[in-house]
């Protein structure tokens, strides 16, 4: 087995991908002036978030996510052994380094400040995230504020009478400055909470796997686990929704396949109208969801692609009308909870424990719901908003000329696109032609040719030198990475290990059936009744098709992985992390999916 | 009062006339700790049995007057009382009813003249006979309404051994205030077997299962002689944490002499798990259900009987309380605060151990 990953240096750039560095800010991609740091390091590929190539804009939410994560633990609270994640873009993928402190003294020293500050936090928990589900929904509100509108001909005739002084031009160049900011901040919001709630929860784990060392991580992730999550709003909503539907009966309205045609029918009937109003109230906000991590500019969005949703909505009408009851055992969800606290806690010899256990479990349940639901406000529903203002910003410059779709955009990288604003604000200032498309789309095409040949490319999970043993506790529990799971790649790279796959025993259960391999979102549709779903990652807005799954294997994701949280709610045996499920199942194959021990074995 | 009566269906008033040994093999079947199916024959069938054969006087006759000093004298009249009792005639529906019951086992089990054990049931702890308890008699493999009847005879009668005689002479205490009651039992026929610890026996984790099993009889597992199938089991979720399926060379099976044999098994019968998931579940439960009743870690036997239908097919032997992990007090906690742990959890995280 080979004691490391391919330096950084040594990876070639694919055929047709010359070039490729320039689409990434400079400070992103692997160089020749850091190289003695970049080759000593361990770079793992962060397929959990961004499992495919970036385009240059989309690498905007990348580096934004990794320095406020970073800025947190290193800056913020002091985290004693950890400081950030490195990060940066190789071929187009992201890879990512945890950054230890490696004088002991210095971890000592971090200690106290961290007493102190991550203390505050902990011992006003309730009271500060009350507050930030009121500065996220704030932060959203001002987002949808930001306006992107062509420049007009001439001036509107106030901004004379009113002696503003300034014009169309200098707001819209600010719009997108704004709009980089609200960024920014969504991002550091993202993480005040993240890494306290993932300490406060290691901690839990911790000494629960010290007292009952073989206690599977799913029982203590089970003790934890809140009930009523917002993460699972959507599909509750959508579930609502097809029961509204057919007690009101107009359920026929979505035998049209066609959305505009659903909604025709419809506005037709009162019960329509009436069903068309719940609707609206639903999807505000809980249909900014994403098909994918909202990490890319190309996730759908429910809320602008209602075939998505609707076709959720006809598949839950079909079994209404077959008389299945949709609702969630909320009763028995929390009974059953209850019982598996009370039973380990049963288990403990002395009341000493008894006591630290109740303590920590009382903290793990504290800093969970942020946990949980902080993914669908940030990179669902703050992602939807973000990627539709962008886009309202390639609208412009598309009908200026510059590209030939409003999706253009996001092959420019973020500080590229005022220099293309300015371009047309100034020819629009002076009177004549900007540069404009004769400029970009040239460039564009040649970045859409680059992004292709890299995305033909396939990304090894990790580079560098693999530490002796995997101790930063985020990119354990974040990523599900741990010294068995360097251990894997190592042997796999060798081509020897071809039987069975390994990862983590995410969702209870064992099933055998055939395979349905698919790499994106817009492959679910292919999803047949009775098959067993390998995906490199799923997203929680997957839920509505997991009715027709008997399992679920994922390449990347730990067991806090968003997959592995919603496979848990929905009772669906999961494997995650398995790094080669993808490559190496094939669509139509039998294979053996063991929830139980985290195993995935082919079978024909 | 009833003259035969299943093990879990006595009522409180019954208990008396059960037998210890039989009431407690109720309790357990009753607490969700299956153990082989079978039946009472009651006190109250022996002493109508006594009463209607007529035969007291001349019991009392024959022990009249014994010399307990007496060696030959006590063989001789205890001899004699017991060929008295292996031949009394049982008035019916003393007979009817133990047929009946026996019958009604062969049919639950599904196999005509189901093997069973028939053994003397001591009634109570303080009650005179209670000194001879261990040496009543026990009769294995017994087939067929007749030879159930001529050995519930025989558990009688061994009321009256010599030493049982002599001592209730030295006492005082009559002889015919004695009383017996019978256990009529399924043989178990063991597909496989094992032991089970309500502990990992490896580090004291009170959080787990842990299942030795082996095909066949469960002689092999307890005395080491079979390397066995080893499963992990999670006691409150249920999940199976770790297999270890051995090469399990032979076995102890059962021969059609009726007794147990060591056989040696093909290859491709070493490697198979001695259990399914289901059977493994299934075993866990009835562990975790007899520590759960007798309030600490246990040390269960255990056997799949292949007569007994898939789903309640595992059975309990014997349970003991676990002595070796048992005894010590574990203290994981530090008492550190909440603060404290946290700062050592990040500074030395378990979790990043490799496993």
């Amino acid at each position: 087995m080979p004691d490391r990953f391919p330096s950084p240096f040594e990876i070639q750039t694919p055929p047709g991908a010359e070039g490729w560095e320039q689409l990434y800010t400079y400070s992103s991609v692997f160089s020749e002036d850091r190289r003695e740091y970049e080759e000593g390091g361990f770079w793992f590929q962060d397929g959990v978030h961004w499992p495919e190539v970036l385009t240059p804009w989309d690498a905007t939410f990348y580096e934004y996510a990794l320095a406020s994560l970073s800025q947190y633990n290193t800056r913020h609270y002091l985290i004693p052994p950890a400081l950030g994640v490195d990060f940066r873009i190789l071929n187009g993928y992201a890879y990512l380094s945890p950054v230890g402190v490696a004088n002991p003294a210095e971890v000592e020293a971090r200690v106290p400040h961290f007493l102190e500050r991550a203390g505050f936090y902990f011992q006003n928990w309730d009271r500060l995230y009350d507050d930030w589900l009121v500065k996220i929904r704030a932060l959203v509100k001002e987002m949808s504020e930001i306006e992107a509108e062509p420049l007009p001909e001439k001036e509107p005739i106030d901004v004379v009478t009113e002696g503003r002084g300034t014009g169309s031009g200098l707001i819209l160049q600010e719009s997108y400055h704004k709009l980089l900011d609200l960024a920014l901040r969504l991002w550091q919001y993202h993480f005040e909470f993240l890494n306290l709630g993932y300490a406060a929860y290691l901690d839990f784990f911790g000494f629960l796997k010290q007292a009952f060392p073989s206690i599977p991580d799913l029982a203590i992730a089970k003790m934890v686990a809140g009930v009523d999550v917002d993460l699972f709003r959507p599909d509750e909503e959508l579930k609502k929704l097809a029961r509204l539907a057919v007690e009101s009966g107009v359920d026929g309205a979505f035998d049209a396949g066609n959305p505009d045609e659903v909604r025709d029918t419809l506005r037709a009937t009162p019960a329509g109208q009436a069903w068309l109003e719940q609707w609206e109230q639903a999807a505000e906000p809980w249909f900014n969801f994403s098909n994918g991590s909202g990490f890319y500019h190309s996730d759908r969005i429910w809320i602008e692609n209602v075939d998505i949703p609707f076709g959720f909505i006809r598949d839950y009408i079909a079994k209404v009308k077959e008389g299945a009851d949709l609702a969630r055992p909320i009763a028995a969800l929390h009974a059953e909870r209850d019982r598996i606290v009370a039973e380990y806690r049963e288990l403990f010899s002395s009341d000493e424990d008894r006591e630290a256990f109740d303590q920590k479990l009382g903290l793990a349940r504290t800093v969970f719901p942020y946990v949980e639901n902080h993914n669908f406000y940030v990179e669902h529903w703050s992602h939807s908003v973000l990627w539709r203002k962008m886009r309202a910003f390639g609208d412009v410059l598309t009908k200026a000329g510059f590209f030939g779709e409003a999706d253009d955009i996001f092959l420019l990288k973020r500080n590229e696109v005022p220099d293309a604003l300015w371009d047309m604000y100034s020819a629009w200032a002076v009177g004549t032609e900007p540069r404009g498309g004769k400029y970009w789309r040239p460039e564009i095409e040649r970045r859409k040719g680059i992004r292709a040949a890299l995305r033909e490319w396939s990304a090894p999970p990790a580079l560098g030198v693999p530490p002796e043993v995997v101790t930063e506790p985020f990119t354990v529990m974040l990523w599900g990475i741990t010294s068995d799971s360097v251990a894997g790649w190592l042997r796999a790279s060798e081509g020897s290990d071809e039987g069975e796959l390994s990862g983590f025993a995410a969702s209870p259960g064992v099933v055998e059936g055939p395979a349905r391999v698919i790499f994106g979102a817009d492959q679910i549709g292919e999803v047949e009744d009775g098959e067993i779903l390998v995906a490199p990652l799923t997203a929680p807005s997957w839920a509505p098709i997991f009715g027709k799954l008997l399992g679920t294997v994922t390449d990347v994701g730990g067991m806090m992985s968003h997959a592995a949280i919603v496979c848990r709610e929905y009772g669906l045996p999961a494997v995650t992390g398995t790094a080669f499920g993808t490559s190496r199942i094939k669509t139509g194959q039998r294979i053996r999916l063991d929830g139980n021990k985290g195993t995935v074995t082919p079978l024909d | 009062m009833r003259n035969v009566i299943w093990f879990d269906t006595f009522s409180a008033d019954e208990r008396a006339c059960l037998g210890g040994k039989s009431a407690s093999l109720g309790e357990l079947m009753n607490a969700g700790l299956p153990v082989p199916p079978g039946f009472a024959v009651t006190t109250h069938a022996f002493r109508s049995a006594r009463e209607g054969s007529g035969v007291v006087e001349a019991i009392r006759a024959r022990l009249d007057g014994l010399d307990p000093s007496d060696v030959h004298d006590v063989t001789t009249r205890a001899a004699a009382v017991r060929e008295l009792i292996m031949s009394w005639p049982l008035p019916e529906p003393i007979g009817a009813e133990i047929r009946a019951a026996y019958q009604q086992l062969c049919e639950q089990i599904q196999v005509a003249d189901v093997p069973v054990a028939v053994r003397s049931s001591a009634t109570s702890e303080d009650s005179p006979d209670a000194s001879f308890a261990g040496e009543h008699d026990t009769y294995l493999w017994v087939r067929g309404g007749d030879q159930v009847i001529s050995n519930v005879r025989r558990c009688w009668a061994s009321l009256f051994t010599d030493r049982a005689v002599s001592y209730r002479v030295e006492m005082g205490y009559s002889h015919l205030d004695v009383e017996m009651c019978v256990a009529v039992q399924k043989m178990v026929r063991p597909r496989a077997a094992g032991v089970a610890f309500t502990l990992n026996p490896g580090d004291g984790d009170r959080s787990t299962i842990a299942i030795d099993s082996a095909w066949g009889f469960g002689e092999g597992v307890v005395s080491g002689e079979v390397t066995p199938d080893n499963f992990l089991v999670d006691k409150v979720i249920g999940s199976i944490s770790r297999r270890t399926v051995s090469a399990k060379t032979h076995a102890f099976r059962l021969g059609d002499d009726e007794q147990v044999h060591r056989v040696e098994l093909a290859p491709e019968e070493q490697r198979e798990p001695s259990l399914t998931d289901d059977e493994i579940a299934a075993i866990a439960k009835l562990a975790r259900a007899a520590e759960r009743h007798y309030g600490c870690p246990q040390d269960i036997e255990w056997a799949l009987d292949e007569d007994l239908s898939d789903g309640a097919n595992v059975v309990l032997l014997q349970a003991r309380p676990e002595t070796v992990w048992s005894k010590k007090k574990v203290v994981v906690s530090t008492g550190a605060d909440a603060m404290s742990s946290i700062v050592s959890t990040l500074v030395n995280p378990l979790y990043a151990r490799k496993s």
